[in-house]
């Protein structure tokens, strides 16, 4: 009837070894007498789903693929707990542990990959485990049962995760320590991995990132802490390492066959003995070996086509993600970090923690990012694999693939009409277009505040907006008037100024990716207008807790001098009150000599400039500088610059008061802080005004009774003479209504806008009610003076101490060939 | 990465790793050509260019870096780290000149030519 069967052998039972076996049973069933070896001792289950085996999600029961009936009724032979030692490929052999021999006339090696174990010291004690197995699991479960143990894992990527959440499921203590600043960053970008951070905080999940491992400490040889670089120590029960994985290929090896990091397959997965392939994880293919099991699937039917006689080509894969936290979707595939000729579209909602990023080329989605909501991640890929030209629905393309597809072919107006009155418009609040129309109609409402006011549709994010401006335009045709309100902050932003400043404070936004999320930036870091003054924004919100972003700093502020037309900068320290020593000017003349500085020049400001210095000898220059006693006069600062002063009752026949003290005692407060835009002060010591301080940003001009606070001059792109804010009697609340007066310009301006336009904006009126009070007043002061405790630090001395050295050196020696 | 075809003629030097470089941030070397700025993105990808704006020369090593682009510290214009031409109103008003770059395991690697 039929010839004898030809022998199938398959190393591995496996995701790949198993679904080899189907494909080839599912092509033709009696072609050949299978044989399956696994080191495991059980049948064939679902790897990924070990994940939520440990989290208790699911039993092991659930996760079994191939049950012992299966192979029995299929007729293939499950040699199970069985490791293979040796193939012989002259003689088709293979062996296993127990010296079973088993012949072959063809054969599969899916022997997957060995978790990557870090050389660490004490990666030998008890405790240490990896992520592989089902033994791995029943390990980690065993140690989550100790009340109050503690799980440290090694690696911040899609398995370290899922296993410390796992643990954390488990009741586990459970901290992820990661190289990185980014989670999962070869699947992430920055804004995903925030909110990832987050969602695992969420769920009992710590993070501690940028963090090298050094040593694994134990007692009794059994693990006690995982101890950092940076010599922190975390105590741990159970250390769980997620690093990565290497492919298995040791058989091969051993074999002669050729191996680079995984069996060297052809497109049939044919190794380089005609009788032997290899599949999944152990397998490389045009130079890629795969960790995920999309591929494998791919690999499998390519394989079973050549193992019965079909030309089965396997051409590498497309990779995408998804992470098994329940309750976090993350998604992800391709270039999603964008790249060369690359565009984001960027889609962020703030009321349901979801961030989007679609990145195209040329016209085709080539990547995306999802967090929060996934459920558009499977087509983005089929997009992104069929290579489909996406210009034709790219106004819609973020909003996922239902409206889009409701929406095709459609301009936007007569999409919006097309719309069925149920369509959710506003995503945040949950707003339908039946109800804005209704509520148009309903209440006579004309304006998209009013509509927001309603219905709160668009009220939150506001990334909706352009669609609730459709429904209103379609609803009133003439009678629509486009908002008109204050601008948004930059072209990433949805929300101008104020609120952004407002949401920060009454949301504790602390980080620049907190801010983006939460105010729905629709790019995804920002640009070179909205990130400084963000960086601001949180520095002035959060004095003690934020930490300045450099990167988010205009050169000047990065480098503390100026930088000057041909590339040099510019160096000024602070004269006090412009009150200077013979010691200081000596020391100037000495550094002028000693770097051959071209240019000394007494500055509008009081005090002497030193131009044309090489960037590389800033910090030197500081250096000498400081050890003059001398300190940054930050005179590229949006920050207090200088405080000039006359000589006041010291010299002059006409000072009323001590306006060189004051203007010293002023500088010597308020110096070193940050503000939106530079602040310049000025005390005269009678109203001859020989400190020009009425057009200064503060001003004060001493009397007989006393001070008069002036503000709101300028005399740069605007001449501006200042107004007079108030009268005090002392020296004491001169200082106090000052700093207070900062406080308030500092917590209330835009980013750029100097006291005067912030003056007139918000009305000289409304400044000095603000200040009325004498509570208000002390409190702003007091948040002035705690602000303060962190500002008044000497930038160059902490540069001179080597703090972001990087910032003056050359990245490398100096190249002895051209560029090309 | 830029985009290069590879010629005999260039040869690849290690200048550094990829973490000299700060995120959204650059460093610059110095070569007999001038200087060569080293831009990391806020994605870690990385881009060379002559550091030297079109527009007046200003150091654009200096900028602001911002998704895969940076702004000139002098006069603002901003600069593709792609292609070194202008973006947006300032496109095709001269480019700041590419410099061949690659990543091999974490490693900046400049193409350069003898000379
Ligand atoms: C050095 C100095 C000129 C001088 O040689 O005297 C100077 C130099 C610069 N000024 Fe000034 N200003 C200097 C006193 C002034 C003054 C006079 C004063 O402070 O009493 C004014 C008018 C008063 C005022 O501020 O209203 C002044 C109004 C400006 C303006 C216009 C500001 C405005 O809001 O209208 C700018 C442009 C800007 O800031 O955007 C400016 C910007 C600049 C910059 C920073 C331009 C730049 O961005 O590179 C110059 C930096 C050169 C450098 O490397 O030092 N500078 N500048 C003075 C330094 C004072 C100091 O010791 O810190
Ligand atoms: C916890 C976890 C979660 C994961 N989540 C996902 C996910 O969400 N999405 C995704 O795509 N991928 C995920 N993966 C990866 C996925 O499981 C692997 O890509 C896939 O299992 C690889 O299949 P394979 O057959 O090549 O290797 P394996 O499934 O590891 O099978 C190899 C088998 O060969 C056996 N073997 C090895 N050597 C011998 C020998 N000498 N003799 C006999 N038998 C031997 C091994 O014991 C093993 O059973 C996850 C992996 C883990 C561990
Ligand atoms: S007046 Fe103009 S040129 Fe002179 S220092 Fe100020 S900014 Fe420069
Ligand atoms: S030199 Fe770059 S903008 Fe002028």
């Amino acid at each position: 009837m039929s010839k004898p069967r030809e022998k199938l052998v398959v190393i591995g039972n496996g995701m790949a070894g198993c679904r080899a076996v189907e494909e080839v049973l599912k092509r033709d069933p009696h072609r050949y007498d299978i044989a399956i070896f696994g080191a495991e001792p059980r049948v064939n289950y679902n790897r990924i789903m070990l994940s939520p085996v440990l989290a208790g999600e699911k039993a092991f029961a659930d996760i079994v693929i191939n049950d012992e009936a299966w192979y029995r009724d299929n007729g293939v032979t499950l040699y199970s707990g069985q490791a293979v030692t040796g193939v012989d490929t002259a003689g088709k052999r293979v062996t296993a542990e127990s010296g079973l021999a088993v012949p072959y006339d063809r054969l599969i090696l899916a022997t997957g990959s060995d978790p990557f174990r870090l050389p660490l010291p004490g990666s030998d004690l008890k405790g240490v485990v990896t992520f592989r197995d089902l033994d791995d699991v029943e390990a980690m479960v065993a140690a989550s049962g100790k009340p109050g143990a503690r799980a440290v894992v090694i690696g911040g990527g899609l398995l370290g995760l899922e296993a410390a959440y796992g643990l954390a499921r488990r009741g586990m203590a459970a901290t992820v320590v990661h190289l990185m600043d980014v989670l999962m960053e070869r699947q992430l970008d920055e804004s995903a991995g925030f909110l990832l951070r987050g969602a695992l905080a969420d769920r009992g999940v710590e993070t501690v990132l940028g963090a090298q491992s050094e040593e694994i400490v134990g007692q009794d040889g059994q693990v006690s802490g995982l101890k950092l670089k940076d010599g922190r120590l975390l105590p741990c029960d159970l250390l769980v390492m997620a690093v990565g994985i290497r492919p298995n290929a040791t058989l091969a090896r051993a074999a002669g066959l050729a191996v680079n990091r995984g069996v060297v397959v052809d497109d049939a997965m044919r190794s380089s003995d005609a009788a032997v392939f290899a599949v999944g994880e152990c397998a490389e293919h045009r130079g890629q070996c795969y960790g995920l099991v999309a591929p494998i699937w791919e690999m499998c039917r390519a394989l079973a086509q050549a193992l019965t006689d079909g030309d089965g080509v396997y051409e590498g894969s497309v990779l995408s993600t998804r992470l098994k936290v329940s309750g976090v979707d993350v998604f992800s595939a391709g270039k999603f970090a964008g790249g060369e000729g690359c565009e984001d579209i960027v889609f962020r909602d703030a009321g349901r923690g979801v961030y989007k990023r679609v990145v195209l080329e040329d016209g085709k989605v080539v990547g995306s990012v999802l967090f929060g909501d996934a459920v558009d991640g499977n087509w983005y890929f089929d997009l992104m694999r069929t290579g489909a030209d996406v210009g034709a629905i790219r106004e819609t393309l973020i909003f996922g693939q239902a409206i889009t597809e409701g929406l095709s072919g459609l301009d936007p107006s007569a999409a919006v009409a097309a719309m069925p009155d149920t369509q959710e418009i506003c995503g945040c609040n949950g707003v339908c277009k039946g109800e804005i129309t209704a509520a148009i109609t309903g209440q006579t409402l004309s304006s998209l505040d009013e509509v927001r006011a309603v219905t709160k549709a668009s009220a939150s994010c506001g990334s909706c907006t352009p669609l609730v401006e459709q429904v209103l335009r379609l609803t009133l045709g003439d009678g629509f008037q486009a908002q008109t309100g204050p601008a948004p902050m930059c072209k990433c932003a949805h929300h101008p100024h104020s609120d952004v400043r407002k949401a920060i404070v009454d949301l504790e936004l602390k980080s620049m990716p907190a801010v983006m999320q939460a105010m729905e930036w629709s790019t995804p870091d920002g640009c070179a207008s909205c990130r400084p003054a963000l960086n601001y924004y949180l520095l002035c919100a959060w004095p003690g807790d934020y930490r300045d972003d450099k990167q988010s700093r205009f050169i000047n502020e990065r480098a503390h001098a100026n930088i000057q037309k041909d590339g040099t900068y510019s160096v000024v320290p602070r004269m006090w009150g412009g009150m200077t020593t013979p010691d200081e000017l000596r020391a100037i003349a000495d550094v002028a000599d000693k770097f051959a500085i071209p240019a000394v020049k007494v500055t509008g400001g009081q005090r002497i400039d030193l131009l044309g210095v090489r960037k590389d000898d800033l910090p030197a220059v500081w250096a000498d500088l400081n050890a003059a006693g001398m300190v940054s006069g930050h005179a590229y600062a949006k920050g207090l610059r200088t405080v000039k002063t006359c000589v006041g009752t010291d010299w002059c026949r006409f000072g009323t008061q001590d306006s060189t003290g004051l203007g010293i005692r002023l500088e010597k407060f308020m110096w070193g802080s940050w503000t939106p835009a530079k602040v310049k002060l000025g005390v005269s010591g009678c109203p001859r005004n020989c400190a020009e301080a009425t057009c200064k940003d503060v001003g004060v001009i001493c009397v007989d009774s006393g001070y008069e606070i002036h503000i709101g001059g300028a005399a740069g792109l605007h001449i501006r003479g200042t107004e007079i804010l108030t009268r005090v009697a002392t020296e004491e609340e001169a200082v106090w209504t000052i700093c207070a007066l900062v406080q308030l310009y500092r917590e209330q301006a835009w980013y750029l806008e100097r006291i005067y336009k912030w003056m007139d904006r918000v009305g000289l009126d409304a400044i000095k009610a603000l200040l009325a009070d004498p509570d208000d007043r002390r409190a702003l002061h007091d948040r002035f003076a705690y602000s303060q405790r962190f500002s008044r630090v000497d930038p160059w001395a902490e540069r001179v101490a080597g703090r972001h050295g990087d910032e003056f050196s050359p990245l490398s020696r100096r190249l002895e060939f051209a560029p090309a | 990465m830029n985009a290069l075809v590879k010629e005999p003629a260039i040869a690849w030097i290690d200048v550094g790793a990829v973490t000299d470089i700060p995120r959204r941030g650059a460093r610059r070397l110095p070569s007999p050509r001038g200087d060569v700025a080293i831009f990391r993105t806020g994605d870690g990808q990385v881009f060379a260019l002559m550091d030297a704006c079109p527009h007046k020369g200003g150091p654009l090593s200096q900028g602001i870096v911002h998704g895969q682009s940076v702004t000139c510290p002098l006069h603002g214009r901003i600069i593709d780290l792609a292609s070194g031409d202008g973006v947006g109103a300032d496109k095709g008003k001269g480019c700041a000149p590419v410099v061949p770059l690659e990543v091999r395991e974490g490693r900046l690697l400049l193409g350069l030519v003898g000379g």
